[in-house]
Formats: structure tokens, sequence, C-alpha cells
């Protein structure tokens, strides 16, 4: 009885698994037949699509405020070309760089992209064969191409014979734009404190004093975006080179002099007389750049420390501001002043894998040509990167300009200090600021993680 | 032995043995072919995950239908599933366990083996010990904060009260609101020249109580924990709110009856028959905020210095700002394996007061 049950029972159930067998079996086919159309697709039988993905160059960057700038320099493009030039804009920047980051892992960049980071970042960059080498197409023509551009703008996307990142010697990227950062100081506000609003301060006491003026009127005096580390590092930079020269800096990079060297420790102490002599705008510790240029366009800090870039935000933020750029102020008078950052704020990379690096190759060209820099210098307030198209930018950009010889980047020193070293001096210089470490413990930490990273690095 | 005490317990045993086996043999398939795939599709310009994905259902549902469709049907149906589910869970924890161990920058396709190496140096880490004690430092403030916040409100809405889905609405409106925005309002707000705070300290008599309480570092991270719990006490409420409704009013009316007054009908009946949620509220709020980084990446971006610094904000720092993926990924798995036993310890906690 028990077993004519329990037949009875399988029969019922074998019509059932049938159905959800079929049901599985249809399923697993419509999968299969998904797969065998994509691998149609990519095996090119699809010439519609391909035909048009042929003619379409597909460009990654990060940048808001160029974004409708180069949307209609791509309309241009296609107009005289044919090709269709899609920008894609991904952004924030650290957005981005996670972006690029992960397409690189997977070998699906597009055929143009803009890289953030370190030459140590573009240098793997290369090494994964994701970076084509753009030295052939700029030496065509005698040069035609790489002489239009600066050349400190050149420099921070080439690798020259026996650099240490064992990269294969070549020109890597085509510059759009330049940049570098300097002081900038408000002249309604030194009028308001009876200083000569046509005379920025000349050296490092004039601008401590010019502040204390300012101060007595209740003005603030410094703001920058020292919440970020890149740029306290960039104004300890500055001042590095023109306190002990540019070959103790290097010397240093090198691992030849310690950090505890006097003149280290007399760059760090600058940052204590600023706290000192309470010479910067509250917050500043923990303030973003953005923020730090609300700040100076909205008249609440006489002096900034900022980049080029800051012309199109400032007339973003408040078009009636009156102010100008110069020079950080000198503490060293026997040495230059080197400004961080004199290079490209934004190259254009072309993906070696690209199976349209010809066509890539032309469209930078044409983008790095003089009239579509002055339009896009003209629309975004940004250097150019081509000399040529110089002549019709601001008066305000053209000071940025005009000190372009007396920049430098990181990214053409012949090495690069670490990111444990370039963390601590950031943060360690934080901590100057609130008072919690003196230049001499900062000088002897950063000494002791320089040591360790390059015992590591052995 | 004596778990089996017939044939039939020990034939059961095995047929549970071979379905695991099934299950594992699927799971190692899926995994392998998702990173055989991944690693010939380097060539491939247009591989994407959901195509890893078809091909790998897509064999395993063949293989498995030709060579054990006669002894495995069920699995069949579970195919599908498991690779999804080993290819975008089981996947991913291996390959962070794996790059855990070594040296890469992230973008160069060589990587260099280094053992622990890198679960030592996060041991040694000062900054990554820090991070966890803020990052505990803000649990505990919501914890405390936070929580009892939220109670004392769903102890008010559920009552009787006047206009109380009105309120409702109101409580839960800062979970809903985004971290950024929530942010930059309080960052306005601790402004130390032009901030509200500091404004009504001048108004009442105390500007020496004023400063700048964000770049501040004995505030800086109070200050924090105190818009976390701003933040997150929606949620608390919510879950409070629905708990205390559960509870039967009858035991309410004869408590006054026996004449118990508020408080200890509120620790009679209330607290005892809220342990459950209470628990359940503190495992979401833990987890939530040792997690938490958000607020942080607005407000201070971890700073001043490493005052307000987080986990997550370093594992996102050695990961973008250092290139140091493998270190990044040693630091997620230790972040991880704390995340776990404060979890077990929380859920054993619960389980002996239940019992008790």
């Amino acid at each position: 009885m028990k077993n004519q049950k329990s037949k009875i029972k399988n029969q019922n159930h074998i019509p059932k698994f049938k159905k959800v067998f079929k049901f599985f079996n249809f399923s697993l086919s419509f999968w299969i037949l998904i797969f065998g159309l994509w691998i149609f697709n990519s095996s090119g039988c699809a010439q519609r699509d391909d035909a048009l993905a042929k003619k379409t160059i597909t460009v990654w960057h990060w940048m808001t405020d160029r974004e409708s700038a180069f949307q209609e320099l791509a309309k241009r493009y296609e107009d005289e070309t044919g090709i269709r030039i899609n920008f894609e804009l991904y952004a924030p920047s650290d957005v981005y760089s996670q972006k690029v980051r992960a397409a690189a892992q997977g070998r699906t960049l597009p055929d143009i992209y803009g890289l953030l980071g370190e030459k140590r970042d573009f240098a793997a960059f290369i090494k994964s064969g994701q970076v084509a080498d753009l030295s052939e197409a700029m030496n065509e023509e005698n040069g035609l191409w790489k002489e239009c551009f600066f050349s400190k703008a050149l420099e921070v996307v080439e690798f020259k014979e026996n650099n240490t990142y064992a990269i294969l010697p070549g020109i890597y990227g085509a510059p759009i734009d330049i940049m570098n950062i300097q002081m900038l100081y408000n002249k309604k506000l030194f009028k308001k404190a009876r200083l000569d609003p046509e005379r920025p301060p000349s050296n490092w006491e004039e601008f401590i004093d010019d502040i204390q003026k300012l101060k007595k009127v209740g003005v603030p005096g410094l703001v920058s975006g020292w919440g970020e580390i890149w740029m306290i590092d960039c104004f300890a930079s500055n001042y590095a080179f023109n306190i002990m020269g540019e070959d103790k800096v290097i010397a240093t990079l090198k691992g030849d002099l310690p950090y505890t060297d006097p003149e280290w420790i007399k760059v760090f102490s600058l940052f204590k007389e600023l706290v000192d002599k309470d010479a910067l705008a509250s917050g500043i510790v923990i303030m973003k750049n953005k923020v730090a240029e609300q700040t100076f366009a909205n008249e609440r800090a006489a002096f900034a420390f900022n980049g080029s870039w800051c012309v199109n935000v400032y007339d973003g933020m408040n078009p009636r501001l009156e102010y100008a750029a110069f020079l950080p102020p000198k503490v060293n008078g026997k040495n230059p002043m080197y400004i961080w950052g004199g290079g490209s704020s934004f190259s254009f990379l072309v993906n070696d894998r690209s199976s349209k690096k010809l066509e890539t190759i032309k469209f930078l060209k044409w983008l790095t040509d003089k009239d579509q820099q002055v339009y896009l210098s003209s629309e975004t307030k940004n250097l150019p990167s081509n000399k040529f198209a110089l002549a019709k930018i601001p008066k305000i950009l053209a000071q940025f300009a005009d000190d372009m010889d007396s920049t430098t980047n990181p990214g053409i020193w012949p090495v690069t200090e670490s990111p444990a070293v370039i963390e601590a001096l950031g943060k360690g210089i934080q901590s100057i600021l609130i008072k919690e470490k003196t230049p001499e413990s900062l000088a002897q930490e950063l000494q002791a993680i320089k040591e360790k990273e390059s015992q590591e690095s052995f | 032995m004596i778990l089996f005490k017939n044939i039939y317990d020990w034939y059961r045993a095995l047929k549970g043995f071979r379905k695991g086996l099934a299950t594992s043999i699927i799971v190692i398939l899926s995994v392998s072919l998702a990173e055989l795939i991944y690693q010939k599709s380097h060539n491939l310009r247009f591989i994407s995950p959901i195509i890893i994905l078809l091909v790998v259902s897509a064999l395993i549902g063949l293989i498995t239908k030709i060579i054990l469709v006669r002894q495995f049907r069920s699995f069949l149906f579970i195919v599908p599933a498991l690779a999804i589910f080993s290819i975008f869970y089981i996947y991913p924890f291996i390959k962070v366990l794996q790059l855990g161990h070594y040296n890469w920058d992230g973008i160069l396709p060589t990587m260099k083996f280094v053992g622990l190496y890198n679960f030592i140096e996060v041991m040694k880490d000062k900054v990554w010990w820090q991070s966890m004690f803020n990052a505990g430092y803000i649990t505990f403030i919501a914890l405390t904060f936070q929580n009892a916040l939220a109670l004392i409100l769903a102890l008010a809405c559920d009552r009787q009260m006047k206009a109380g889905n009105f309120y409702r609405i109101i409580f839960f409106i800062p979970p809903v609101l985004s971290a950024v925005v929530v942010g930059l309002v309080w960052q306005w707000l601790y402004d130390g020249d032009y901030g509200l705070l500091n404004h009504w300290l001048y108004a009442i008599g105390f500007p020496n109580l004023a400063r700048s309480w964000l770049s501040d570092p004995k505030t800086a991270l109070t200050c924090v924990a105190i818009v976390h719990s701003w933040k997150g006490f929606g949620w608390g409420f919510v879950i409070l709110l629905a708990g205390l409704q559960t509870i039967p009013h009858e035991f309410y009316e004869a408590a006054r009856v026996e004449g118990a007054n508020s408080w200890q009908v509120f620790k009679g009946i209330t607290v005892p028959l809220m342990i459950p949620v209470f628990v359940l509220v503190a495992i979401l709020t833990v987890l939530g905020s040792m997690q938490s980084f958000v607020l942080i990446l607005t407000m201070t971006d971890g700073g001043p210095v490493f005052h307000t610094v987080v986990p997550v904000t370093r594992i996102l720092n050695s990961m973008i700002g250092s290139s140091r993926f493998g270190y990044a990924c040693s630091q997620s798995i230790i972040f991880g394996a704390i995340l776990l036993a404060i979890s077990f310890i929380q859920k054993r906690v619960s389980q002996n007061m239940r019992q008790a």
C-alpha cells in the first residue's frame, strides 16, 4: 500500500518536473543565444554599428567648467571631418580618478583620457601599455606640433633618457592647458587698510607686515585650501626652493640631505610664524580649496594662495572682485622663487590599445591648434598650452603666464618623494598650524619616515 | 557514532555530503571561470561582468546538464543563482583576500607577493588605530546620545499626541537627506567666523566659548559625532516606535491598576519587552557608525591632521591617494574582521539578555 502511494506520488511529480526542466532548457538556450549574438556582434559582422564606432572617438575627462566648450569643439570637428567626438564627463575628480583606474585594470579605457595623479602613476599607465608614445607625431614636419607648446607643459608628459621610472624616452601626452599656483591679493581690501593696491608685498617681512595692517581693519590675512595636503605641499615646496635652492631640495628627495637640516626647519618655521602672527584665515587647516576660493571671492580674506584656474572660478563667484597675482614673497633674496605646478594642469593621453589611434592623434593636433586653444582659453579662462594662443587672454591670466619661467613641477624632477613622506609632510604642517608639533619635531618625524621608506625600497 | 543510529542516518549524511560537494564544485567552477575569463579578457575590449556571468551560467548549466543530469537534477535550478552569488560576492571576497598579500599599485599587471607584510604594517600603523579609536568614539556617541534621543522621541510619539504623524515625518527627515548636504550645512553652522553657533554664543554672552569648531582638535571629533547622531537618530526612532507599538496596551493598563507610576511602567514593562528591538538598533547603530565616512569627507576630510579620520577614509586614502591597493585590501580585511567580531559579541550578548 505504501509502495503504491509513493509510485503514484512519483508519477504525479514527473510531468511537473518535465515542465520545469523544459523551462530551464528554454532559458539556457536563451542565454546561449544572447551569448552567440554578442560573439557575432563583436566579431565584426554587425557592420553598421562598427562603421559608426569607427567614426566616433571617445574622450573621458573630469572638468565640469570645460565641458560646454569641449562639446562646442566636438560639434565643430564633426562638421569639419565627419568624425564624431564623444566627450564623457565624470566628476568630481576623485570619482573620475577611480573610474580611470578601474578601466585601466579592466583594459576598457577610451580612445583619449586625462590622468589624475603623480608621475609614478603616469609611469604605471605607460608600463601597462595603455598610453601611446606621441613623439613621432610631435616631431613630424620638423616638430611643428611639438613647437607650438610651452616647453614646461611638454616636460610634464615627457620621459627623458635614463629616467628613474624605466620608461622608454618619449612624449606620452598632449597638454590642453597649463597652470601655475601663485599668490593673489584683494585690491579693495588693500585700500581699506591704506596699503598701495598696485604694490603687493615683495618679501616675507612685508607680507607679514601687510597682514598685520589688514588685521587692524578687521580683514583676515591668507586663505588657501590647506585641508588638502597637496596645497600645503605646494606652498612648502615653493619656500623650500627659495630658502635652500633647487639642488638641496632634490638632494633631500634622493635621500642625500636629511629633513632635519636647519634650512628645512626654517621652511617649517614659516608656518609656525603664520600661526603665531595670526596671519591665517579661520579654519584653514581643514579648508578645502573650493571653500578657500569662496572665502577670497567673498572678500573675507586679503590674500589667497591659488592656481591660475581661479580666474574662471572667481569670475563665476564674484565678477566684481578686484585682485591681482604676484609671486609668493621671497624669504631668501639670493635664490629664485620657484612656483609649483608649472606645467600642464591637464593633458590628454591616447590609449595605445585604441583601434583609432591615428584619427585620435589627428584630433588632438586639431584641439591644440591655435584657433581651438584661443576658443578654449577665452571660454574657460585657463592658460592655453599653445604659446601662440596667448595673445587674447585676460590681464590677470597674463600675470600668471608671465611667471611661467619661474615654475617647476614634481613631474619634471628626477626623483619624487614617496607617498608616505608626502602625507607626513602635509599632515605634519597641519599639526604645526594647530600647535601640536614644532618645526623641529616635524623634521625628525619626516626623516624617520624617509629612512624607513628608503630601507623598505631596498 | 551516536549521531548515526541506523543505516538511514548514514544514507542521509552521505546525501548531504554529496549535495555540499556539488555546491562547492559549482562555486569553485564559477569563481575559477570568472577569474580565467577576466585574465583572458584583457585582450577583449568590450568584455563586461554581465557577459562573464552569462558565459559562466551557460557553461555551468550545460556541463551540469550533460554530466550530472541524472544524479543532481535539483542542482540545475540553483546554478544561475549560485553562479551570480559566486561571481559577485565570493569571487570579489577571494580577490580581496588575495590582494591583501600583494604589493600592487592598482594599474600594473604585475604584483609582488609580500605574504603577511601588509597585515603587519596595518597592525603597526598608529594612524590606523587612531582611525579605529575615532570610529569607536563616534559609535559610542551614537549608541548613547543618538539612541537615547531616538527612544525619547519614540516614547513621545507612541502616546496619543496631537499631530503625531507630523512629528514622525519631521523626525525622519534627517536620515533621508543627503549626507553631503547635511555635512555642508553643519560645516557652515560650525564655521569659526560666520557660523551660527558662534553667533549665538556671542548673542547669549559666551564669546569666550566661540571657536572654529571643526578645525580645533579638541572639538572636531565630537562635532562630527553630533552631526552623525543627528542624521542617524531617525532610523532608531522608526524602529523603536514600531517596537513600542507591538507592546499590548493591556499590560500598561494592568500596571496602572496596580498603582505603578510612569518610571515603574517603563522599567518593568517597556524595557524588558523592548530588549530585542534595543539589540537590533544597537547592532545597526554600531555597523552604521563604524562605516560612516561621507559626512567626514564633506566636513573635515579626516582633519585637522588625523583627528577625525575613520577606517574607511584611511582605506580610501591608501587605495586612491597612495596607490597601495594591496595595503588597502589588508586594511579592509582587518576592518571586516573587527566588525564581524563586534557583531558576534553583540549577538551573544543579545542571546544572554533574552535568556535572562
